[in-house]
Parts: C-alpha cells; structure tokens; sequence
C-alpha cells in the first residue's frame, strides 16, 4: 500500500520537475529590441538555468526519497550529529548564496549601475512623457532644443500639459498622444511625470520597466537597437483604463525620424 | 493556584461553551470555520477572474443579477474586475491564510503542544476573534455599498485608494477597506500578544524552548514579527483614511489633477506609503508561511517514524528569516521611483534570505532520508508543501534581483510567485494540519478516500495554474489587467488564459470535497483512538476532544523533545514527550 | 549528553517564563512595544515629511514654549506622584495609594486641559487638519494628529486610573494591577517626552 502510493507520487513528483524544465527551456521574453536588454536577458537566463538545475535537481531527489523508503518498514537512519548538520547546511548555504547573491554580484548589479547609475550620454533625445488617466503625453523639445515652461495650474482640458503659451521656448514644441517616435541607436532619455496617480512605463520589447510617480520626475535612458514598433503597457495599476493605456514606440532610422519631426512641425 | 481555576470552571450554557468561548480550542475551530467561509468568498471572486480572463466580453447571466452596477447588461465592467482581484487578494491573505494558520492552528495548538491550560489571556483571545468577525463582515458587507467594493488593489496604493475622484463612482467601499484592516490589525495584536506570553510563560514543566514542536517556534517568531510589523500599518492606513476623508496630504503631492479640476493638496508622497506598506506586507508574508514551514517540519517525523533533520539549525534559520524579513521590503519597489542605490541594497539583502529559506527546504528532504514513509492525506499534502516552496522560493530569486525584476515586476510572473508561496505552500500545510488534527478537534477522523481524492486534484492543479503564470509573466502580460485584447504582444501568451482557468475551476471544485469531508466527518467520521497516528507530542497524551482547561488535575511533565521516533531500545517507536528516560533513553 | 538535560530539567520549574516575571506584566510590556511602534511610525513619517518639505513652519512663531514646558512639567509630575502609589501598594498603604492616584489623575486632567487650550489657541490662529497660517499644510495635520492620538492615550490611562483608584478604595486591588498602570502611565509620559522633542525642541 505504501510502496503504491510511494511510487505514484514520486511519478507525480518526477514528471512535475521534468514538466518545469521543459517549459522553461523554452523562448518566453518577447524579442529583445535595446542595447542594456541584453544584460537583463543574461541575468533572467542566468537564473533560469541555475534554478532550474536546483529545482530539476530537488524534484528528482525528492521523488527518489519518496519511493525508495516507502520500501521499508524499519528505518535505516535515525538522528544526524550537529557537525553532519551544519556540514550540509554549509553546503547548502553555498550553493544558494553562490546562485542568488553570486548573481547577483557578477551579472546583475554591474547592468543595474548601467541603467540607473550613469548619466545619460550627451547626444541624448529627451523626452518628456507625462501619465495620466489613461493615456500617455509626449512632448519634444522641437529645434531649439529647450522645453517650454509648463505649468500644474495651466493644466486644462485643451492644454493637458499646463504650457504656458507666452514661453518662447515652447512655440516649437511637439506635443503627442500615446506615440513615441525615436531614432534606432541613439540614447532615449525619458523624463516622467504623472498628473494623477502611479502608471508604470513599460516596454516589453526594450526590457524597460519605471513606475511614473506624480510629484516626483524621473529621468531614465535606454538606447533601442532595432527599428520598429513597439508597444507600450501601463504596468501599475491606475483605475478602470489600466488595461487599454496604450502606447506605441516607432523606432526609426535617422532620416525617417528627420523626416517625420518635419511633418510634426508642419502638420 | 491560579491556573487550575480553569481547570474547575466549566461553562455549560451553550452560548458560553460555543459561541462566546474563552477555551482557545473552541476559538481555534471558530477561527478555523471562518476562514473556511471567507474561502469559499474568495474562492468564488477568483473564478470569476477567471472567468473573465478566459471568456472576456461574455455575458454572464447570474452575475448580471447579483451585480447589476458591476455587472451592467450581463457584461462585467472592468472597475468590477478590479474590486474581484483586490477583494480577492485581501481575502485571501488576511481573512482565509492568517485566520487558519495563525487564529486556527495557533489558537488550537499553542496551549495543547505546550502544556499549558489556555492561552495566557484566555478573555482577550475570545476579544480577538469577536474583532475578526466584524472585519470579515465590513469585507464582505463592502461589495454592496455604493460604487462597489475597494478598486486599488491589495496594496492600496495611493492616489488611487486616496483620492476619490481618482475611481469614478466609488464611496465607501476603500474606506471600509480601510476600516477592515485597522480591525484586523487589532485583533492580530491581541492574539499575538497572548500568543508571545502564553509560549514564553505558560510552557509545562520540563518544555524548555528547544523542547518545543517546530510548529510552535514558527508560530512564536510569526506573533513577534508581527507584533513588530503591524503598528507601523495601522499609522499608515489612519493616515491614509484622514487623506482619504479629512483633507489632509500625507500621500498626496501637489499639482494632482482629476476630471477637470486641481486637487489643493501638497507636501506628500505615495512613496511614503509604499515604504510604510511593505514594511507589513513583507514580514506579512513571512508571518504566513512560517507556520505552515512549522506544520511541514512537524508532521515529516510522524510520517516518516524518525526525527526531524536539524532541528538546531532550522531554529536558528528560523530567527534568521525574521529578522532578514525587517529589512528586505524594498525588493517591491524596485522601479518604483525610489533611489536606485537602495535598490542594490535590497536586492543583496533579499537574496540573503533565500539562504536559510534554503536550508529548512533542504531540512524538509532530509528528514525522510532513511524513513519508513506512510501515506496518509496529511503527509501526502506535506510533500506537496515541499515541491511548491522549492519552485515558489525559486521564483523569488528572479524577483530578488533587482535586474531581472526589470522585466518581471507587475507581471504574472509575480502573480505566479506568490500564490506558490502564499497559496500554495500555506494552503497545503494548512489541509495537512485539518487531517491531521481532525481528530484532536471532534474526535473523529476525516475520509481517507475524499482526502486522497482532494489531493491529487488538488496538488497537480494548483502547481500548474501557477507555474503557467510564471511563463505568461516571462512573456510579459501585466497583471491587474482586465482584458488583453488591446496588445498585439500579448495575444499569444494570453492564449493559454482559457487553459488556466479551466484548471482553476477545476480546483476550485475540488475544494467542496474538502468542506463537504470536513463537515461530514465532524458529525458522522470514524471516531478516532486516543493517538491515531502514533505521535509523540503532548496533545496526543490528552482526550480527544479535549475538555475545556486542558489535562485535568495534573499538568503533563516533559523529559524529551518532540521528535522520539524510533528510539533504538524503546518498545514502541514512538516515545511520547512525557515519558521519562526511564522508559526509553533520551536521545537529544 | 543525558546529565546536561537532567540539569536544564532541575532548574526548569515549569509555568514560569524565562525572564522571571509573571505573564500580565509581560503583556504589559510587549503591548508597551507594541503601541510604542505605532508612535515610532507617526513620528518617523512626521519627520521624513519635515525633512521633505521646504516651508515647514518654524515652531519659535507658533507655539509658547514656557506653556508647553510647565505642561510637560505637569505630566513628568504625574509620573512621579504614580510612582509613589505605586511603592505605596507594594507595602500595603491604601490611603497613600489612594491620595496619589488622585494626584496623578489631576496631573494628568490638567494636562488634558492644557492641550485643549493650546489646540484651541492654534484653531483660533487658523490651523486646521488642511492648512495653517505659517507654511507647509502637513504641518498641521501632523500636529493634530500625532498630539490626538496621544492625548487619547492621556485620555484612557485616565480612565485606567480612575477605575485603579475606585478599585483601590474598594479594597480589591493587587499591587501588581497598580503596577501595570503604572507602568501604562509611565509610557505614556515617555512617548510625550518623544512628541515634545520632536515638535517643540527641533
Ligand atoms: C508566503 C509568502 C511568500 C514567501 C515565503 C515569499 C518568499 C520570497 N519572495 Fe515573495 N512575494 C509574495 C509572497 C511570498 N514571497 C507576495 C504575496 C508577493 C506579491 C505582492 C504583490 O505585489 O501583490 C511577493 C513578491 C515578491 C517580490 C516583488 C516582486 C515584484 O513585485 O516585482 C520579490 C522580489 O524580490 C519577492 C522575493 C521573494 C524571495 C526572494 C523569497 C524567498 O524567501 C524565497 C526563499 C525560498 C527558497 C529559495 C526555496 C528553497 C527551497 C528549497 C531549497 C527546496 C528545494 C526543493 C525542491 C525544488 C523540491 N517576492
Ligand atoms: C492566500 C492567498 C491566495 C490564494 C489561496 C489565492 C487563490 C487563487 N487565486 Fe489569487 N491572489 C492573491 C492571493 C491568493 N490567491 C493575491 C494577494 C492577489 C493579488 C491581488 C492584487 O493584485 O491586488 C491575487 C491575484 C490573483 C489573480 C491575478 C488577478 C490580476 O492580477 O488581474 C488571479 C488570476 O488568475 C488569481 C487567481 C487565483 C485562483 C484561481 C486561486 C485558486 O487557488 C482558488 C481556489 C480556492 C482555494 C484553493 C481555496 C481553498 C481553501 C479552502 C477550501 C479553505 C481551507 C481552510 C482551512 C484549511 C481552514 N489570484
Ligand atoms: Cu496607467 Cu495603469
Ligand atoms: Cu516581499
């Protein structure tokens, strides 16, 4: 009776660990479409791989116990000493820690300092998103390269940005709705705001992730490496419309995106 | 002496022995009951998650009738979808996970696995539950309010649960969110209280601490961290009720703007909240699956006729895991807006906690090496325990390390971590500690064929719901969303939706053969033997039932620890903890 | 191995905790931690949203130190007076517990008063929960609400003592229930201790 079900489940066990590689073998990342992407995919691939090794590893043990000593009536070990304790949690503990933390170290942090802890380079194009209730406004800094003053008291439903139309600096600029259009290969700086509640800028395709936090405006940079569209999903819950806040990246080649400033300007 | 007046004093009304019950067993079974039906509520919201996750756009007739506002023309509106999942979420985690592992298990277990005769404050415990109650009623009561129940998800972060202008339509259903939790927080401080002295205090002769069952040194660090984690909260939610209702802007920056207007407010953050909010929720998590690591830990030896793998150890990792628990709440906010830097700090101090995680997952496997396993219903749900802490933890390793987290956060990749973790490794424990203690509680034990029925539906089920989730994160579907048909990204990921929910129903039907057994069984189950399943600990030594104020005239002595299985020279092979050496040698 | 457990067994009586006192006062004391937590979160968010902000009013403008200082006085006084019924219950002097925990109980009336004043002056100045005369809005509600919740902690342990006192006077008190008012009371002036630095010293 015991060896039957002892056997069952160690076949459950087995085929459950062997189902967990299986499908973690294989593709689930969208295709990747950024430079730093890539450091990520490394890391998420890193830990795929040795995890599931563990997790392989432990099922087969697991289900190996569960049948073998299903088998007998009398046990055959009884009570491990401190220093077989600790020896094994010391094994353990390294294993882990190498894993997790040695990840960490190597691989992760090294492409974390490259996406939050460098300045964005010179030749950067800055772009300002805000969020609001559903929908994400783009504002370009048009030739002069310097944005317009904008304003929360200005805020209306005409100027949802709050410009001020006195502001020189702000006759060039080019205002959008849920498009972002940029160059392939030249640093994007994204500068967030948000005019209501917490959204969340993420482009799947481009392994960039950042909350919009209203009072706060967030600066962050990533360099798409492949022309394009891709879209852009709200990732923090803000209300009813969480699920259509839409957005869509184009990346373009240098002279399609001087092209397209052109017909902004002058349409 | 004190102690024994409760002993003598034996209410016999029936509204005293059952209703108003100062015994810590009866609380625990009312604890037990309710999270039952707090279940079966957030059970049921989770289908129709589901249901709408996998027939998005249907009508739904039934619903349309319950629900008219939520349910407008049989068509589910998405602020309702969003009340199902935050509803759900609380449920779950408050009002079913805690209510039955640290009200139910611990309230029940404490004072028989200790020897003590009740809880230290056996009328403050009864308060406890008194308090619970009225919070799962507001819980509840909040779906039929105007505007529906709370929208802004478990977390409640703020502008969303602050401003209601930020939800269209709603009225009280977050305040009485709000409201709820602020009495969940005072209940849990009472009964963690009781909980603390009565372990400290109340232990029998000769239980000194490292006598005492795992289950109970879980259920001791559980009290402690939230004791430590709690009040923080409940500044927190008052503040953020005064944001709510009395102008105030502790979460509320300046220049907000809904509809058509500018919200006067300034000098806040919503980050201040989200810090304040993890600080719980985050050793909140802990304070859950502790206690059901304790029951895992506990019922290897009973099943496997020998002692526990590095009891020592598990302790100290135990201790560990708490206080690494204090500081680690950050890895929920990674990009969040919060300085990167601190990012890197808790992304170190996170993974760090997988450290001793791993060790007592490790301690669980071992302690059947060289075994003579059996399997009845609760070990089989022991070793489903074990399988979804390996692969939940495994999880938390991507989610850990802020670079993958990148790419992982808010997706179902977190959704699928944490009901792993959260549903489960403390469900499953929790259905190995119903079968197992069954017969402590009514005297009868639980059907062994509904039980491995529940079992094997259940086990397989709930792991690959959720390992699913796992990979439709990976492919990068966002959670909290109440339709994916506006991205073309998504359309193949989302495809196994209808997959998933099917095998939800699937699970969610399998629990009925669990309620069904359980209240069956308590009227009309085989009446059980003193020790039916030959373990060692003291509740075993006492009547099953056991009568109000525990062991009769004479308090049980102890002379070993919990895990004599086996004993080489010992007649049987178990040796209870009250047999003294004479008997059998001690052998730890 | 087996002797050792012997002697832990010699030494462990059984029902007694570990640090030696009994379990009400135990209570006493993680509830003190407890709700000292609660104080803990109001004043570090009190003091990282002074931090944040850069008007935050400057306290020499509002508030009369030498009112709020014979406040404090007041309540430190009431400490003192409960200690002394405290000490005369351990030895058994009804009276003298009884005229000092009428001491305590006006000490602790007359602080109430005085914030009740003091609150009252602000309102006439204009602070509300939402917005003062002086700068940063936060500021009153920060007031407001961290002096609330402690003046409702005056408030109970008030109450705590009356019932003490009738208690008392009515020959059923033990010194241990003194003793955990007592020590109720004494938090309560602590954490005053900790507002007052926090909002009238810095
Ligand atoms: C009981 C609940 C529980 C537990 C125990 C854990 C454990 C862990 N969690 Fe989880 N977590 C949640 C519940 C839980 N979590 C919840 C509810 C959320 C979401 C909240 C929300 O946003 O709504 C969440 C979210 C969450 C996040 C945030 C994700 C995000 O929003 O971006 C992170 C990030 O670091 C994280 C990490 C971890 C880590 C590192 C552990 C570690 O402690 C894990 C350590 C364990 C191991 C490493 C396993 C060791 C086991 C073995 C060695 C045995 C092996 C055996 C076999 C394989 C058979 N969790
Ligand atoms: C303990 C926690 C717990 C449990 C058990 C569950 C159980 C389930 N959850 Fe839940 N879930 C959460 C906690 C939990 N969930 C949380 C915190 C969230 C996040 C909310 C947010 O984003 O704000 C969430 C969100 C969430 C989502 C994501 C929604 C979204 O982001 O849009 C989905 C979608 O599929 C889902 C599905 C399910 C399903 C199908 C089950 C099924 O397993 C349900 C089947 C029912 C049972 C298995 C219960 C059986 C129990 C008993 C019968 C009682 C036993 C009693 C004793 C032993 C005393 N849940
Ligand atoms: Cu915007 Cu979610
Ligand atoms: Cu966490």
């Amino acid at each position: 009776m015991e060896r039957r079900s002892g056997l069952i489940l160690a076949i459950v066990i087995w085929l459950i660990g062997a189902g967990v590689v299986m499908m973690g073998a294989r593709t689930w990342l969208p295709p990747l479409a950024s430079e730093h992407g890539a450091g990520i995919d490394a890391m998420i691939n890193f830990t795929m791989t040795a995890t599931g090794g563990l997790i392989l590893l432990g099922h087969i043990v697991l289900g190996l116990f569960v049948w073998k000593f299903s088998r007998q009536d009398k046990i055959t070990f009884r009570l491990a000493g401190p220093r077989m304790e600790r020896r094994w949690s010391l094994a353990v503990a390294l294993l882990v820690a190498a894993i997790a933390e040695g990840g960490v170290l190597v691989i992760g942090l090294p492409v974390w300092a490259k996406v939050y802890d460098t300045a964005s380079p010179a030749n950067a194009l800055i772009i300002e998103v805000t969020t609001e209730q559903f929908a994400w406004n783009v504002r370009y800094a048009g030739p002069d390269g310097v944005f317009g003053r904008a304003d929360p008291k200005r805020y209306s439903l005409d100027n949802v940005l709050g410009q001020d139309p006195d502001d020189p600096a702000g006759r060039d600029d080019i205002v959008d709705l849920n498009m972002i259009h940029v160059e392939v290969n030249r640093p994007v700086l994204i500068r967030l705001r948000s005019k209501d509640v917490l959204h969340g800028f993420f482009l799947p395709h481009l392994r960039v992730k950042q909350d919009s936090v209203p009072g706060m405006k967030i600066d962050f940079w990533f360099v798409p490496n492949k022309t394009g569209s891709f879209e852009l999903a709200c990732a923090e819950l803000c209300g009813l419309g969480h699920y259509e806040m839409r957005g869509v990246l184009v990346v373009m080649t240098p002279d399609e995106f001087r092209k397209w400033k052109e017909e902004k300007r002058n349409g | 002496m004190a102690e024994l007046a409760h002993g003598v004093h034996r209410p016999r009304s029936f509204i005293a022995r059952y209703v108003f019950s100062t015994d810590h067993k009866v609380i625990g079974i009312q604890y037990m009951i309710t999270a039952m039906f707090m279940a079966i509520a957030g059970g049921a919201l989770a289908m129709i998650v589901r249901m709408q996750l996998a027939w998005p756009g249907e009508k739904w007739r039934l619903l349309g009738k319950m629900f008219p506002d939520g349910v407008e023309g049989d068509i589910m509106k998405p602020e309702f979808y969003l009340s199902l999942m935050t509803m759900h979420g609380t449920i779950m985690i408050f009002f079913v996970v805690s209510l039955a592992l640290i009200g139910g298990f611990g309230n029940f277990l404490i004072p028989l696995q200790i020897g003590a005769r009740d809880m230290a404050f056996p009328f403050l415990n009864m308060l406890s539950f008194w308090t619970i109650v009225p919070a799962c009623l507001i819980m509840l009561g909040s779906f039929a309010v105007e505007g529906g129940a709370a929208q802004a998800g478990w977390t409640a972060y703020p502008p969303l649960s602050a401003v209601g202008a930020a939800v269209p339509g709603s009225q009280w259903g977050q305040t009485l969110w709000i409201l709820g939790m602020a009495l969940f927080i005072a209940s849990f401080t009472m009964g963690g209280l009781n909980f603390v002295c009565t372990i400290l205090d109340q232990r029998t002769k000769g239980m000194s601490l490292m006598r005492m069952p795992i289950t109970i040194w879980t259920l001791f660090i559980s009290s402690a961290i939230g004791l430590l984690a709690f009040p923080p909260l409940l500044a927190a939610a008052i503040l953020l009720l005064f944001d709510r209702h009395f102008g105030t802007s502790f979460f509320l920056p300046s220049g907000l703007y809904f509809g058509n207007g500018l919200l006067p407010n300034s000098g806040g953050t919503p980050l201040l909240w989200q810090h304040l909010f993890w600080f719980l929720g985050h050793p909140e998590v802990y304070v859950l699956i502790l206690p059901a690591l304790g029951i895992t830990l506990d019922m290897l030896p009973v099943f496997s006729r020998k002692p526990v793998f590095g009891y020592r150890l598990t302790v100290y990792c135990l201790y560990a895991i708490a206080a690494l628990s204090m500081i680690v709440w950050g890895h929920h906010m990674y990009v969040s807006g919060m300085s990167p830097y601190i990012g890197e700090f808790f992304a170190i101090g996170t993974l760090s906690i997988t450290v001793p995680s791993a060790i007592i997952g490790v301690n669980m496997i071992a302690s059947l090496w060289g075994g003579s396993l059996r399997f009845p219903t609760p070990m089989l749900f022991t070793i489903g325990t074990i399988i979804m802490f390996g692969t939940g933890g495994f999880g938390g390793i991507f989610l850990g390390n802020a670079t993958s987290d990148i790419q992982l956060h808010d997706t179902y990749f977190v959704v699928g971590h944490f009901h792993l973790m959260i549903g489960g490794v403390t469900l499953m424990a929790a259905f190995a500690g119903v079968y197992y203690w069954f017969p402590k509680m009514f005297g009868r034990m639980m059907n062994e064929t509904l039980g491995k029925l529940h079992f094997w539906v259940t086990m397989p089920a709930f792991y690959v719901l959720f390992l699913a989730q796992h990979f439709q994160g990976l492919g990068g579907m966002p959670r909290r969303y109440f339709d994916f048909d506006k991205f073309e990204y998504l359309q193949k990921v989302a495809a196994a939706n209808l997959h998933v929910s099917l095998t939800a129903f699937v699970l969610g039907a399998v629990q009925f053969v669990f309620l069904f057994n359980f209240f069956w069984s308590a009227f009309k189950g085989a009446r059980s033997v003193k020790n039916p399943w030959c373990a060692t600990t003291l509740e075993w030594t006492e009547a099953s039932p056991a009568p109000h104020g525990n062991w009769g005239e004479q308090l049980p002595e102890v002379h070993r620890w919990p895990y004599d299985y086996s004993v080489p020279g010992a007649a049987e092979d178990f040796t209870p903890q009250t047999a003294p050496a004479t008997v059998a040698p001690v052998t730890f | 191995m087996e002797a050792a457990i012997e002697t832990r067994e010699a030494y462990w009586e059984g029902g007694r905790g570990p640090f030696g006192i009994g379990w009400s006062k135990l209570m006493m004391w993680l509830f003190i931690v407890t709700d000292g937590l609660v104080f803990a979160g109001f004043l570090a968010i009190y003091g990282f949203l002074r931090i944040a902000s850069p008007n935050w009013p400057d306290r020499s403008h509002i508030f009369h130190l030498d009112f709020i200082a014979l406040m404090t006085f007041t309540l430190i006084t009431s400490s003192a007076t409960m200690a002394t019924a405290v000490g005369a219950a351990r030895k058994g002097d009804r009276k003298t517990v009884g005229r000092f925990l009428a001491l305590t109980i006006v000490g602790g009336a007359a602080f109430l008063g005085m914030q009740a004043y003091e609150w009252s002056s602000l309102i006439r100045a204009g602070a509300t929960l939402e917005a003062n005369p002086w700068g940063a809005p936060l500021f009153g509600a920060c007031f407001f609400i961290i002096t609330g919740f402690h003046g409702s902690h005056v408030l109970s342990g008030l109450i705590v003592l009356a019932i003490t006192m009738a208690r008392s006077a009515a020959g059923k008190s033990r010194p241990a229930g003194i003793e955990l008012a007592g020590l109720y009371w004494h938090f309560v002036d602590l954490v005053w201790v900790f507002v007052f630095t926090l909002f009238y010293l810095i």
